[in-house]
């Protein structure tokens, strides 16, 4: 598995479309390989990061012009003033992890700049168990096949990095207890 | 073993002469008379008449499952697969569960249900999902598997999923008076849905309430059937048998991950190959404190729970 | 080809003695064939339904069909409590009446087989289950050791049954180096009809309530008072109705034997209590479904004690001379050993095995309307086969029904039959 282009990972985008609209029946015969929305440079298939309708590429607004660069930190007010940071200490704030100057990109704390598709290795840099977990399929989700190409969620699909608590979730009905199963349609069907 | 001929030939072709013909009458009356009397009165004579599926040579495990593509076609109105394929060599499957993450959602419950052809009603599920207090830890008499709060996971407790545990020392399959019921050669135990008596006696045999019966005739709406199944698998089941989880073995034997695995939104459910060192699974199992359900039964189950953090 | 021709006369005049009798016979016959006809259109209904016309459910699997079915292995295992002695110590009083022992014991298998059927899931594959045509799986399953070992206690006590019969009608004796080795060796096979039924529950470690050592000696202990409460209560019907000669000595000696048994089977009870409730582990949840309740849940408490108190009452009138040897405290007390060891052997068994289930689960079970109906007819089978059976025997052992004197126990005598040579 050689690391892949963005090109090429825009390929795999529209072919992973493709993939999406073949008719039921085709999919039927023959399951197809997990849809991957993109592929690290590494190689790991990953589903595109979980951004806001519309809100990437960041550029469209912070292009140095339209928005002006602020590096004060402050309460936000125009814009994104519905993220609420919970995540570590309350110094924390946005461009710790988003970088002032690229905004379509994320940084390490050695000031690598990272894609947000490898968003992993930002939140390695804290939670390196979890990362080593994650990388050996234990902690986090994989789909696809167990004994071939598998598809990783990324830490973000699952935690929002803002606010990384797992939301709770509303549970599928219980069981029918079995005093209320009965043969309520008389028989056979 | 699978292509040992069956010296009483059920399955030959109706040749009616002789000694044929008087076992083609008789079997054809008896199964009329069987059908009559099960009160399905529609059990055809090779029905009746089929034998073990270990016991069928290949052509007769062909000739089951067209009957059965057929009889399926006829039921719900679509094409439905039955495959056979068999056990993977040099695989062992094995699962792991993490009791630190699962949120108790049953997400999982009803993609097994979905994948598996369950019957809706009357309701058959294969995977229970017990919520236990936090402070009793695995303690069956304080387990909860009716929870419904709007939200999980619930203060104070957490969540044990249970379905077959795939025992390499099976207690189902030793108590089976017909063998109708066996391990495979990959791990996965499974049923001849053809072949089961239904006398329940695997269900009393069962220590983690794997196996389930249908007490009527199952009830799958055509367009909710899943069309890609497996003969010891998700195909449709007859009333009067007995059934349980399989590994999704119409998946996992094409190398796909079960329906429960995909489905968990938590990443709480982890599967692979055992025999493979550089699986997830090994991973765990070298790395995680597991436990095995029950582990003093000496069923050797090849389902782990697993605590991740 | 004489003697099978003798052997066709003496069927056509069992069934002749079968279609004859009084009042109280056909009235006894006939409710009997209405219950089983109820039963059969219950059955009818379940089978159409299927087992969801029971209150079985996954979480209580086996229920009252299954624990009708162990009770009725013990009293047919219980036949040789009467042989035992008959045929070793060749004590004269109990000998003849065996014979009944041994059809009561056929009518027990034959309402075992029955209960068994009713409750698979799928009687239109019985034959997978039969041993060389279907496939069993012997000697891995231990209910494939009960299918053989259930068989060939019917077919022995048939051959004998049919055999004793035969020679009586024939007024030969009975070849002694015949009957004697197959009555021994229906000892062990009755002995193993029951420890088979006891291990497997017994070997299901799945089922903490049935996974002790102690139920198969259990077993063997309630069943020799619950074979013989049932008997006992025969032979003095018989003796009243009938012109057999059934000694007070035969029945007393009976009652004594029952109150050793019964003694030793309240004695395992309790050792089995003191296990269970002294260490107090996770596994006495059972037992307290069983005796106090769980969770609230209390619908066999009552039963388990009836059947506790029952158990002890009897006892004590057997074992005092008195009141064994007393005709109305005699038959309270089988009443009562009746009573406790159904209770016992029956739902008190196979309930709390399967309450709560593997995984906590208390569910409530009560029999189904259904459940009821299908069982009261296979008891009329059971009592049908074992009046037909008593019909046909009773005047043959007497020595009033043979194959020169044939009809002589009917009301209107016919010409007799003229005598074969042999």
């Amino acid at each position: 598995m050689s690391p892949l282009t963005t090109r090429s990972r825009s390929l795999a985008w529209g072919l992973s479309l493709l993939l999406a609209l073949a008719p039921a029946a085709l999919r039927a015969q023959a399951p197809p390989p997990p849809s991957a929305d993109g592929s690290t440079p590494e190689g790991i298939q990953v589903p595109k990061p979980p951004f806001s309708e519309g809100i990437f590429p960041c550029t469209n607004c912070h292009d140095g012009k339209t928005v002006k660069l602020n590096t004060q930190r402050r309460q936000l007010k125009d814009m994104h003033e519905d993220i609420v940071l919970k995540h570590g200490p309350a110094s924390r704030w946005c461009l710790d992890c988003h970088d002032a100057k690229d905004r379509d990109k994320l940084h390490l704390v050695s000031g690598e700049k990272i894609d947000f598709t490898v968003s992993y290795r930002l939140c390695g840099q804290c939670h390196g168990d979890k990362y080593r977990d994650w990388r050996v399929g234990v902690h986090g989700k994989r789909t696809g096949y167990w004994n071939g190409q598998k598809q990783y969620l990324l830490c973000v699909n699952c935690h929002n990095p803002h606010s990384p608590h797992f939301r709770p979730l509303k549970p599928l009905p219980p069981p029918t207890p079995p005093q209320l199963i009965q043969g309520t349609k008389g028989g056979s069907r | 073993m699978t292509d040992e001929l069956n010296p009483r030939g059920p399955h030959e072709p109706c040749d009616c002469e002789g000694e044929g013909s008087r076992r083609l009458f008789l079997g054809t009356a008896v199964a009329a008379v069987a059908g009559a009397l099960t009160g399905c009165g529609k059990i055809s004579r090779e029905e009746f008449l089929q034998h073990n599926f270990r016991e069928l040579s290949k052509d007769e495990v062909n000739s089951v499952i067209a009957r059965l593509e057929q009889e399926y076609r006829e039921k719900y109105g679509k094409e439905v697969h039955v495959g056979n394929e068999p056990p993977l060599p040099g695989v062992i499957f094995g699962y792991a569960l993490d009791l630190s993450r699962c949120v108790g959602c049953r997400r999982c419950v009803y993609a097994c249900v979905k994948e598996n052809n369950q019957s809706r009603d009357p309701q058959i599920q294969w995977i229970r999902v017990l919520q236990m207090d936090k402070e009793d830890g695995v303690d069956l008499q304080h387990a909860n598997q009716y929870y419904n709060p709007e939200e999980v996971p619930e203060e104070g407790h957490f969540y044990m999923p249970v379905q077959c545990q795939q025992c390499s020392n099976p207690p189902c399959v030793k108590v089976c008076p017909v063998g109708a019921t066996w391990r495979e050669k990959d791990g996965i135990v499974v049923v001849d849905y053809n072949w089961c008596i239904g006398c329940r006696y695997c269900m009393a045999a069962c220590p983690y309430g794997a196996r389930h019966f249908n007490w009527g005739e199952p009830h799958v709406p055509s367009a909710d059937v899943n069309p890609e199944t497996h003969y010891l698998g998700n195909r449709p089941r007859p009333k009067g048998v007995v059934e349980k989880c399989t590994f999704c073995i119409q998946r996992t034997r094409k190398g796909r991950y079960p329906a429960c695995v995909e489905i968990c939104p938590t990443g709480s459910r982890k599967f692979g190959n055992l025999l493979d060192p550089k699986s997830e699974i090994r991973y765990i199992l070298e790395n995680k404190r597991v436990f095995k359900f029950k582990e003093d039964l000496n069923t050797k189950p090849n389902f782990f729970y697993f605590y991740g953090v | 080809m004489a003697t099978l021709r003798t052997f066709g006369r003496f069927l056509l005049d069992t069934l002749r003695i079968l279609v004859r009798g009084n009042r109280t016979y056909f009235i006894w016959v006939g409710f009997l064939l209405a219950l089983i006809a109820l039963g059969a259109w219950a059955y009818i209904g379940q089978l159409h339904q299927g087992l969801i016309a029971t209150h079985m459910r996954d979480q209580v699997s086996w229920g009252f069909y299954i624990g009708n079915f162990t009770f009725l292995v013990g009293v047919a295992a219980a036949s040789i409590m009467l042989v035992i002695p008959a045929y070793i110590y060749d004590w004269e009083p109990i000998k003849e009446i065996t014979i009944l022992g041994e059809m009561l014991a056929i009518s027990a298998l034959i309402m075992c087989l029955g209960f068994v059927m009713v409750d698979i899931g799928r009687p239109d594959r019985f034959w997978h289950i039969m041993p060389f045509v279907g496939r069993l799986n012997w000697p891995h399953s231990l209910l494939a050791w009960d299918v053989l070992v259930l068989n060939t206690y019917l077919l022995l006590n048939c051959f004998v049954v049919t055999y004793l019969l035969y020679c009586a009608y024939t007024e030969k004796h009975y070849v002694k180096n015949l009957v004697l080795p197959l009555v021994l060796l229906s000892i062990p096979v009755a002995v193993s009809i029951h420890t088979v039924t006891a291990y497997l529950y017994n070997g299901l470690a799945a089922r903490p309530f049935w996974n002790s050592a102690i139920l198969a000696p259990k077993f063997l202990a309630s069943a020799f008072c619950s074979g013989p409460a049932i008997l006992l209560i025969l032979l003095q019907i018989l003796r009243k109705t009938t012109k057999l000669r059934i000694t007070d000595a035969a029945i007393f000696k009976v009652a004594e034997l029952m109150a050793y048994t019964m003694g030793f089977n309240l004695f395992l009870t309790a050792a089995e209590a003191f296990k269970e409730f002294y260490s107090n582990t996770e596994h006495v949840v059972y037992s307290q479904y069983l005796y106090f309740g769980l969770k609230g849940h209390n619908t066999l408490v009552p039963f388990a004690w009836a059947s506790v108190l029952c158990g002890l009452a009897a006892f004590l009138l057997f074992l005092v001379p008195r009141t064994r040897t007393n005709w109305i405290t005699l038959n309270i007390g089988c009443v009562l050993i009746y009573s406790s060891v159904y209770i016992e052997k029956g739902m008190g068994l196979i309930i709390p095995g399967l309450t709560p289930d593997t995984l906590g689960e208390i569910y409530v079970y009560r029999p189904s309307v259904t459940e009821v109906l299908v069982a009261a007819g296979i008891f009329a089978i059971g009592f049908l086969v074992f009046t037909l059976l008593l019909k046909a025997a009773v005047p043959m052992m007497l020595g009033e029904f043979t194959h020169r004197k044939n009809g002589g126990a009917s009301d209107h005598p016919e010409a007799p039959i003229p005598i074969t040579t042999h």
